[in-house]
């Protein structure tokens, strides 16, 4: 018998060889597909190890790490709540993460490759290191001034939207988005009471966890007759050429006539270009667009960012939150020739324009800016764990100049026209060069009139210090007043920052 | 054959005897050095969990480690005086594992309770506790049974008394309403006999009880089975009516994995079977035979599953599993998946005792104690784990070569394997080299039945191993040969060795 036992000991060795060659497959090769899988608890738990890293603005926290007793050691808070929900995004536990929290992930888990050297430093001294630190360029006293001005609006509307930009920079000053949403609840330990207010949220009435200012569009009405008048200053207008207005215009084709807002809105058969804009008269800029035609108007407002797929608001070399692209639509008929009806209602911001807020405040500042447009950016600054060393600082880079500084010479006249004498009134600020273009547009169906506002203030030194949109959905009439009045608030809170300079 | 007594000089014809004669020496403090020397790794591993889960070391950690410590040396002492020529290694071996054992349990109670009652956890709480106390048990037990079978033969007295309590045992937990004969509500496997809060795995016993009978029935039939062929593409084959044992302990087989839904023990019983009959018989076509048989089964099994699922279905789940296990994370792959992604997180060196968390991975303290021990040993550990059970495996077969009767070889060969098909079944399935199926690991695994039974195989295998390294002169004496300890007469002359025509 000793001959198949010792043939049972070689079976013996053959299985036991099997299975150290597959431990050696599972624990070496495949080591490290398996330690980070998506699956394993425990990245979860080494990732709340380290101490996540603040964001802050203008010196206050907007969100933080505190230790806790459970098995993920860090609990991220957001001390102001809602007020800059949208702008941060949130960093929960099981859900997606979102906002400056996901663009900036890497920084402030302190993972990234900026971070290598604290890693190995650590490694050393056996401490652990918290992660980076992220400085926003948000003024939190515009953006408290946005949330407060916008949840208590004079026309009780409960959805809309603002942001103020620096025209010369393109720093973001003001993110708000409303309604807004405590992102608190998101980020609990509990990953089933996070799982819950998720879903209580996401189906709430108005859609809190939309980002109205970045991902959501809407027919920008009479704002887009900035973009209308550039594209006639580009085409040899003058702001005292006069056009063609009137009472009502039929567009060839058209089966329903244009009016104007007020029958006593240019009433007479010719207007200047900037009694037009001052005015906002519809029957004059849908003649002038007409006028124009489709391509000139699409690839002015191209120009000033329309159609932008890929414009991510973060750092500045493209990492952030994605914006949604605005849109002018089709303007032609099926055969491909311009379509009157539909490049009328498109040139006074009708037929199937899209805008989103952050857009409009483009706009703005473009033309504050001499027709400079500077790339928008939230992220100021990297700071390391220590709070000295600086990974990143902002340098501001122009995005694209849509019109030469004398055009936007011209249309800054025609836009502080509009605030001082038209529409616009509302936004007026003493000792300050205002201009702006509010905006109604009608929806369609039964809902209300949208109100929109877009708006610059420029210092006595010519120096444009804000450039603001502020947007109310469904707002009805005189919705496009109170966005006026929250604009100039927004922005007498950004000059304020500034300590009035 | 035999050695007659007083023929010392004249070593007898088996191949093994005169080197297993040359280290005829009791060894029995190698055995005790071997023993401490294990008894302070697991101290090492008990203080290292504890200094890195309560960052400090308690000042009665020792406590269960030294309980241990004793009931080995008392076990050390009964060999010493019993079976003084029994092999020193088995002991220490077994010591370091099950060691090992209790210190890894007594971890997870640790991790598992709250930070302020950890330091009060006393020495016979939770799984921890409950294991330290089956081996106190267990060791006794396997005590006994050396002190009341001085002569390994004496067995074979009872083959069919225990072949009946074998069977009895296998059926029980088939016949028994779910309520008593399963544990884990998740798992669909009827495998125990649970009565008023006291649960035994009968299967573990069972296992013991069947190898004494096929040892005893194939020591008998072995010349028939061996001797009656028919020659087929150069093998020899049984006869078609030889063919009935075999035929009959796959039918158990099959039955235990279709009632009890259990496809490891089905495995076990079956290679167990298979494998001494090989050793008994030295044919190849045996070995040919239960391949086929098996293999045979297992397609069919999966096949079965994949159509009319039933009793099958938790089978083919197993092999899908094996076969992609990220194919249902978070459902029925989730086990699969959490032990392979400890194994993977414990990489090459682990994470140390204490450090990782074994807790990912459902049932760590049973089936999976393997990938909840990698991850903090890593594959150097586990390597090192499994030359241990290589050791205890192959001290069995040497045993089991050198011993000079049928059924001692039988018994020993057949025992050896078994626990090396067992570790191979069980591991292999933890590490995704086979389709999982439950098993506990010897010596490893919470659970009091499978302590138990693992040490009376210990006991039986250091009583052979005692027989086979006794210097045969002195045989006589040392064994107390009162009439009933005596083996029956016809097991006394049987040859070791196949008679070829």
């Amino acid at each position: 018998m000793n001959a198949p036992l010792r043939r049972v000991g070689v079976v013996v060795m053959v299985l036991f060889g099997l299975l150290f060659v597959n431990l050696n497959y599972v624990q070496a090769y495949k080591a490290d597909e398996y330690r980070n899988s998506d699956y394993n608890g425990r990245v979860q738990v080494a990732e709340y190890e380290r101490k996540r890293g603040i964001i802050e603005a203008g010196g206050t926290p907007l969100a933080t790490s505190k230790e806790t007793s459970g098995k993920l050691k860090f609990l991220r808070t957001y001390p102001k709540g809602e007020v800059y929900a949208h702008a941060l995004g949130y960093k929960p536990v099981n859900l997606a993460d979102t906002g400056i929290e996901k663009s900036e992930n890497d920084f402030l888990a302190g993972t990234s490759d900026q971070l290598f050297g604290d890693r190995v430093r650590d490694l050393f001294t056996g401490n652990q290191t918290a992660g980076g630190n992220i400085l926003l360029t948000l003024s939190p006293r515009a953006q408290e001034t946005a949330f407060r001005e916008l949840a208590n609006n004079r026309k009780d509307v409960p959805r809309g939207a603002a942001v103020a930009i620096d025209p010369s920079t393109g720093a973001i000053q003001a993110l708000v988005s409303m309604p807004s949403f405590d992102p608190n609840p998101l980020v609990d330990h509990d990953t089933e009471k996070a799982q819950a207010a998720y879903k209580q949220l996401d189906a709430a009435e108005n859609g809190p966890l939309k980002n109205r200012a970045l991902s959501e569009t809407f027919p920008p009405g009479s704002t887009f007759k900035v973009i209308t008048s550039a594209a006639a200053l580009e085409n040899g207008y003058e702001p005292e050429t006069r056009i063609p207005a009137g009472p009502a215009y039929l567009a060839p084709t058209a089966g329903q006539e244009i009016r104007n807002a007020v029958p006593s809105i240019c009433p007479q058969t010719q207007v200047t270009l900037i009694t037009a804009l001052t005015d906002s008269c519809n029957t004059g800029f849908a003649q002038l667009g007409v006028k124009l035609g489709a391509d000139k108007l699409k690839d002015e407002a191209r120009q000033f960012g329309f159609e932008d797929d890929e414009l991510a608001v973060g750092r500045l070399n493209g990492s952030g939150q994605k914006v949604a692209a605005s849109r002018t639509g089709e303007m032609a008929t099926p055969d491909g020739n311009d379509d009157p009806p539909s490049v009328a209602q498109s040139s006074i911001g009708q037929n199937n324009v899209r805008m989103t807020p952050l857009q409009g405040a483009l706009i703005a500042a473009t033309v504050a800016n001499d027709g400079r447009q500077m790339r928008p950016y939230l992220v100021q600054q990297q700071l390391g764990p220590d709070r000295t060393t600086d990974y990143y600082t902002a340098v501001p880079k122009e995005l694209r100049e849509p019109v030469s500084a004398e055009v936007a010479k011209q249309l800054q006249d025609m836009m502080v026209s509009v605030v001082q004498n038209g529409t616009g009134t509302n936004a007026r600020i003493s000792g300050y060069r205002v201009g702006g273009k509010t905006g109604t547009a009608e929806t369609g169906g039964n809902s209300d009139d949208h109100g929109w506002f877009i708006g610059f203030a420029i210092n006595s030194a010519g120096k444009p210090i804000s450039a603001v949109c502020v947007f109310l959905e469904d707002a009805g009439s005189g919705g496009s007043a109170e966005a006026a009045r929250i604009s100039q608030q927004i922005m007498r809170a950004v000059i304020a920052d500034r300590g009035g300079r | 054959m035999t050695a007659p007594p007083g023929s010392a000089s004249t070593p007898a014809p088996t191949g093994e005897l005169p080197r297993v004669r040359v280290a005829a020496r009791s060894r029995r403090n190698a055995e005790l050095a071997l023993l401490l020397l294990a008894m302070l790794v697991s101290a090492a591993y008990a203080a290292t969990a504890e200094a890195n889960l309560l960052d400090t070391v308690t000042f009665d950690f020792w406590v269960p480690i030294v309980s241990l410590t004793a009931v080995f040396l008392a076990i050390h002492v009964v060999v010493r005086f019993l079976a003084p020529y029994a092999d020193p290694v088995l002991i220490p071996a077994v010591a370091l594992i099950n060691g090992l054992g209790v210190a890894f349990l007594r971890r997870l109670d640790l991790s598992k309770a709250n930070p302020d009652e950890r330091a009060d956890l006393t020495m016979f709480s939770g799984t921890g506790g409950r294991q330290l106390a089956w081996t106190l048990l267990s060791v006794a037990l396997a005590a006994g049974l050396l002190v009341l079978i001085r002569d390994h033969r004496a067995i074979s007295r009872y083959a069919y008394t225990l072949v009946l309590a074998g069977i009895v045992l296998v059926i029980t937990p088939a016949l028994l309403p779910a309520k008593y004969s399963q544990v884990n509500p998740e798992s669909d496997a009827k495998l125990w006999i649970s009565v008023g809060g006291f649960t035994i795995q009968p299967g573990e016993f069972a296992k013991l009880a069947l190898l004494v009978f096929f040892a005893y029935y194939l020591v008998r039939k072995r010349e028939v089975l061996s001797l009656a062929s028919r020659r087929f593409l150069g093998i020899d084959f049984p006869r078609g009516r030889d063919l009935g044992p075999v035929i009959v302990v796959w039918l158990i087989s099959l039955a235990v994995l279709v009632f009890q839904k259990d496809l490891g023990t089905s495995l076990l019983y079956f290679g167990m079977f298979v494998v001494t009959l090989y050793i008994a018989t030295e044919r190849v076509s045996w070995l040919i035979i239960g391949l086929l048989l098996f293999f045979g089964g297992a397609v069919l099994a999966w096949y079965l599953g994949s159509t009319i699922g039933g009793p099958f279905a938790s089978f083919y789940t197993r092999v899908d599993i094996w076969l992609d296990p990220y194919g249902d994370p978070y459902g029925t792959g989730w086990q699969t998946l959490q032990g392979l992604l400890g194994l993977g997180t414990g990489g090459l060196f682990g994470t140390g005792p204490g450090a990782g968390q074994p807790t990912e991975i459902p049932e760590v303290h049973t089936d999976f104690v393997f990938a909840g021990l990698g991850e903090e040993i890593g594959l150097f550990g586990l390597s090192a784990l499994l030359v241990v059970y290589l050791l205890i495996i192959e001290r069995g077969l040497r045993a089991a070569l050198a011993v000079r009767d049928s059924f001692g070889k039988l018994l020993a060969g057949g025992l050896s394997f078994t626990v090396c098909l067992q570790l191979f079944v069980i591991i292999g399935g933890v590490s995704g080299l086979i389709p999982l199926t439950g098993q506990t690991t010897p010596f490893l695994s919470a659970g009091g039945s499978s302590l138990m039974a693992n040490w009376l195989l210990v006991a039986a295998l250091l009583r052979i191993s005692d027989a086979a390294r006794r210097p045969v002169d002195s045989a006589s004496p040392a064994r107390p040969g009162g009439a009933p300890a005596g083996p029956p007469p016809q097991l006394h002359g049987a040859t070791t060795e196949v008679i070829r025509p």
